[in-house]
C-alpha cells in the first residue's frame, strides 16, 4: 500500500450513560489505514458505530481513546482538509446552488473570480448546470446530494467523507448518483471514505470494503475489490461481482441477526 | 355530506366571503342591539353615531395628528428594542454561556408588565415622549430578546456541522449560518412583537399624555362618547392590520428562498 493518507488508530467511543443506564460502547478500538487515492467503504448493519467512526475522522465527534492522523496531523476538529457528505440533506437552503457550492472557497477568502470558475467546473461535473439559481427546496433529493458532493470537493479537500450520501434516495437514482460518484473518483484521484449499509453499493464503489461488526462496532473483514476501472453499472451482474456479493452477505449477514436480537 | 372534512382546503372565493361575512355579522348584531334600543345609547353607541364620531374627529378635531403621534411613538419604542434586542437574542442563542448569564433574568423580566412600569417611568423621565418611548421599548425588548434567543438555539445542528466541514470559523458560523438560517424567524419575532406593542402605547397614552389615540380614548370615556372610543379601537386594529400585511409581504419578499 503507498503510504497512508489517513490513519485510524485505536479510536474507541463510549457514549457516557443517560440517567440511571449502562454507559454505550459505539464503537471498540479501531484501526484503519487508508492509501491515497483509495476508495474505502465501510459496510455494516445500522448502528454498528460506522457514522461514529466517519464523524470522528471528520472531528465533528471526540474519540473516547485513540487518534486519528491525516498526512502525519492529528484531527482536532472539523476543518477544510476533510470534506462531508451527510446522510440529511444540508445545503443551506437561503443560498443557491452555485452559492452553495463557493460556501467553502467564500470562507477562504477566495477571490470572486476565482471562485466562479471552480464553481462553474462543478456545477458540470455534477450535471447541475442551468440549476445554478435555484434553491435546495427546489431541486430533488438526488440534486440536492449532487450539489452537496460538488459544495464538498469544491473545497479541493485531501479526504471526501460521505455518511451513507444515497441512503434517502430511490434505487434508480442511487445507482446514477454512484456512477457519478464513482467517474468523479477514477478521473481526479480523490480519496474517499465512504459509509454504507448497501452491499452492492459498498462494493461497486470500492477498492476495499470495511466490514463492520452489529454493536459494539469492530472491524470484522477487510476485503480487496479488484475489479476493473473505469466501472460500468454492468459490472454489477459480472460472476467476480457476484461472488464478492456472497462472501460480503455471509459477514453482514450474521452481524444483521445479532443487531437484530440486540434491539 | 363531505362538506366538513377535517382539514380540506377551501377555495379563495369562498374564503374572502366566509371571511367578509363575519365582519357583517358582527357590525348586524351590533346594529341590532344598539338601533334596537335593547342597549343602553349611554354605554354604546351605534354603528352609525361611531362613523359619524369618527368623521368629527377626523375633521375638526385633528384626529390625524394624534394617530401619527401614537403610530412615532409605536414605531419609535419598537425599533429601539429590536436594534437592543436582536442582536442581544443572537448572541444569547449562539453562545450559552452568554445565553446562562441572561436567560434567567429576561424570563423573569419578559413577565414584568409594562404597563405596571407607567408611574415608575413618569418619575423618572417625566410625561415626555421619552417616557412614552421607553414603556413600549420595556415591553417588546425582552420578549425579543428571548424568542431570538430560542430561535439561534434550535438552528438546524447539521447545517452548522456542514458549515465546520466547509472551513467556517466560530465568527462565520454565527454570521453566515446562524444568522441567515434565522432571519425569516427572527421577522416573524418582530412582526409578532410588534402587534404586541400597540397595547402598551394605548396604556402609556392613557395616563399623562396630552396627545395620541390613547389620549383621545379617555378623554371620550369622562364625555361618555362611546362611539369616539369605539372609532379609536377600530383605527387602531385597521393600522395594526396594514402594518401586519406590510410586514408580511416584506418578508415574502426578503426570504423568497422560504417559498421557492
Amino acid at each position: 500500500m503507498s503510504q497512508a493518507k489517513l490513519l485510524v488508530e485505536g479510536v474507541s467511543r463510549v457514549f457516557p450513560a443517560a440517567r440511571g443506564g449502562k454507559p454505550t460502547r459505539a464503537l471498540e478500538p479501531v484501526d484503519l489505514q487508508v492509501g491515497a487515492n483509495d476508495f474505502i467503504t465501510i459496510l455494516g448493519p445500522s448502528g454498528c458505530g460506522k457514522s461514529t467512526l466517519l464523524r470522528i475522522v471528520a472531528g465533528l465527534d471526540r474519540p473516547s481513546s485513540g487518534r486519528v492522523l491525516l498526512d502525519g496531523r492529528p484531527v482536532a476538529g472539523p476543518g477544510p482538509d476533510r470534506g462531508v457528505v451527510f446522510q440529511s440533506y444540508t445545503l443551506f437552503p437561503w443560498l443557491t446552488v452555485a452559492e452553495n457550492i463557493e460556501f467553502g472557497l467564500r470562507e477562504k477568502g477566495m477571490p470572486a473570480a476565482e471562485r466562479r470558475g471552480i464553481v462553474e467546473a462543478y456545477l458540470d461535473k455534477v450535471g447541475l448546470r442551468g440549476f445554478e439559481g435555484h434553491y435546495p427546496r427546489q431541486l430533488s433529493g438526488g440534486m440536492q446530494q449532487r450539489t452537496a458532493i460538488a459544495r464538498a470537493l469544491a473545497n479541493d479537500p485531501e479526504i471526501l467523507l460521505l455518511d451513507e450520501p444515497f441512503g434517502a434516495l430511490d434505487n434508480q437514482t442511487r445507482a446514477l448518483m454512484q456512477e457519478l460518484l464513482l467517474g468523479i473518483w477514477e478521473r481526479e484521484a480523490k480519496t474517499v471514505l465512504f459509509v454504507t449499509h448497501d452491499i452492492e453499493e459498498a462494493i461497486f464503489m470500492a477498492s476495499r470494503v470495511v466490514v463492520m461488526t452489529a454493536r459494539p462496532g469492530r472491524i470484522k473483514a477487510d476485503v480487496r475489490v479488484d475489479l476493473p476501472h473505469p466501472r460500468h453499472y454492468t459490472i454489477k451482474t459480472s460472476p467476480e461481482f457476484s461472488a464478492l456479493k456472497a462472501q460480503l452477505t455471509e459477514e453482514i449477514r450474521a452481524e444483521a441477526v445479532l443487531a437484530a436480537a440486540e434491539h | 355530506m363531505p362538506m366538513l372534512r377535517p382539514l380540506e382546503p377551501v377555495g379563495r372565493g369562498p374564503r374572502l366571503v366566509l371571511g367578509v361575512s363575519f365582519f357583517v355579522l358582527f357590525v348586524a348584531v351590533w346594529a341590532f342591539a344598539t338601533l334596537g334600543g335593547y342597549v343602553s345609547r349611554t354605554f354604546l353607541a351605534d354603528p352609525l353615531t361611531m362613523v359619524q364620531d369618527g368623521w368629527l374627529l377626523l375633521t375638526r378635531f385633528g384626529f390625524l395628528g394624534d394617530i401619527g403621534v401614537t403610530v412615532w411613538r409605536v414605531l419609535g419604542g419598537f425599533v429601539l428594542a429590536a436594534v437592543v434586542a436582536v442582536p442581544l437574542g443572537i448572541l444569547m442563542g449562539a453562545y450559552k454561556p452568554v445565553e446562562a448569564f441572561l436567560e434567567p433574568f429576561v424570563s423573569f423580566a419578559r413577565y414584568l408588565p409594562a404597563s405596571a412600569f407607567v408611574p415608575l417611568l413618569i418619575l423618572w423621565a417625566g410625561i415626555g415622549e421619552t417616557q412614552k418611548l421607553l414603556v413600549i421599548f420595556i415591553g417588546s425588548v425582552f420578549q425579543i430578546v428571548l424568542m431570538v434567543a430560542v430561535a439561534v438555539g434550535q438552528t438546524r445542528r447539521d447545517l452548522v456541522e456542514a458549515a465546520y466541514t466547509l472551513g467556517a470559523t466560530d465568527r462565520g458560523v454565527v454570521r453566515r449560518v446562524l444568522i441567515p438560517a434565522n432571519a425569516p424567524e427572527i421577522a416573524e419575532i418582530l412582526r409578532l412583537v410588534l402587534g404586541w406593542a400597540w397595547t402598551y402605547v394605548i396604556v402609556a397614552e392613557f395616563i399623562g399624555s396630552s396627545s395620541g389615540i390613547g389620549h383621545m380614548i379617555i378623554e371620550s370615556q369622562a364625555l361618555l362618547a362611546t362611539g369616539q372610543i369605539i372609532f379609536g379601537i377600530i383605527v387602531i386594529g385597521l393600522i395594526g392590520l396594514v402594518s401586519d400585511f406590510a410586514f408580511k409581504a416584506l418578508n415574502r419578499a426578503l426570504f423568497r428562498w422560504r417559498l421557492a
